[in-house]
């Protein structure tokens, strides 16, 4: 099981390589679209990767709620 | 091996992600024996992590339709994989935002242009292409929204998929000689990334599941799919230049 923050960084690594975003910019209260500049196709890909990187099935009807890193944290560590 | 499509080598372009009709194509296709090559457009590394997930991982071709020294170079490319092709998918369009959702009367020519140039031409373009793979015939599909009538938001799409059907129909008038069939399936609304990235598809979506006869399941593409592989196969042998429903049954209902 990977702690919060070890979630967090794998979505760093994760958005730095699937959309170019500065690892350091990824924080819990950070808007994928508006702070991360995070495009549609690209969150696609985002949670093909972090689905791969976590083990976890992340559904479409759960990816709109997903508008923050923290949000993504916190369905990951409910459900990997 | 055994399997409607054992032995047969396919090339299917559009998938992009495990929603996408085109993996549900590839997916049902090896499970039926198939080898599958795939092309990608644009995000690459996307299209490569979601073959992955294929029951067999395919390799991936980049491939812009509108670019014509991919075009000129995919058979080459595909020969790095298999020997030869017997049948190919055509899943791809694309029309600017400003051809879609309301906006038929000020869209400019140049936007139709580019939806037609993806969505319409490059049917005969791909085909054209996979020509010098296909010397003992083959099946060529694609995948059309009903285009006989105007749907909400639809707009220009829905003109550049009456040119897909029509194209179709003569690429089966041109390619008949040399054994090869083109046939397109007109499946319902799906969720896929091309349907949300429509404005307002949603709209008939509510009505397709209340008046289809069979009922519809905007998340099932393995409906589609299996459609693409039957048409793929040699079960359809004499059928070429064809629409196939697979909409529930949606287009034969009035009201």
């Amino acid at each position: 099981m990977a702690t919060r923050a070890e979630i967090t960084s794998g979505l760093g690594e994760i958005l730095e390589e699937v959309a170019g975003v500065n690892p350091d910019d990824v924080a819990e209260e950070k808007s994928f679209t508006d702070d991360l500049d995070v495009d549609s196709l690209s969150m696609v890909e985002v949670v093909v990767a972090a689905e791969e990187k976590f083990g976890v099935k992340i559904p479409d009807n759960e990816v709109q709620n997903l508008k923050t890193v923290g949000d993504a944290v916190n369905y990951i560590e409910a459900n990997h | 091996m055994s399997g409607l499509l054992a032995g047969k080598r396919l090339l299917i372009t559009g998938v992009i992600t495990d929603a996408s009709i085109a993996f549900s194509a590839a997916k049902i296709a090896q499970e039926q024996g198939a080898t599958v090559v795939l092309t990608g457009f644009g995000r690459l590394s996307l299209v490569e992590r979601i073959a992955k997930r294929l029951p067999e991982p395919a390799p991936v071709i980049e491939l812009d339709v509108t670019n014509e020294e991919h075009l000129a170079g995919l058979a080459d490319k595909v020969r790095e994989h298999v020997d030869g092709l017997d049948g190919v998918v055509h899943s791809i369009g694309f029309a600017p935002p400003s051809c879609l959702g309301g906006g038929f009367l000020d869209a400019p020519w140049e936007d139709v242009a580019t939806a037609v140039h993806v969505s319409t031409y490059s049917y005969k373009s791909l085909a054209k292409a996979a020509l010098p793979l296909m010397s003992s015939g083959g099946s060529i599909v694609g995948l059309t929204f009903d285009a006989t009538s105007a749907w909400p938001v639809y707009d220009w799409m829905g003109v550049a998929k009456a040119g897909l059907e029509s194209a179709s129909r003569y690429l089966a008038l041109h390619l008949g000689k040399q054994g090869i069939r083109s046939n397109l399936v007109a499946a319902g609304p799906l969720r896929t990334i091309a349907a949300k990235s429509i404005p307002g598809f949603e709209q008939f979506e509510d009505a397709w599941a209340e008046r289809a006869p069979l009922g519809w399941d905007l998340y099932d593409t393995a409906a589609a799919g299996k459609a693409i592989c039957a048409l793929l196969s040699d079960w359809f042998p004499a059928t070429t230049g064809e629409v196939v429903h697979v909409d529930g049954g949606y287009h034969a209902i009035g009201a």
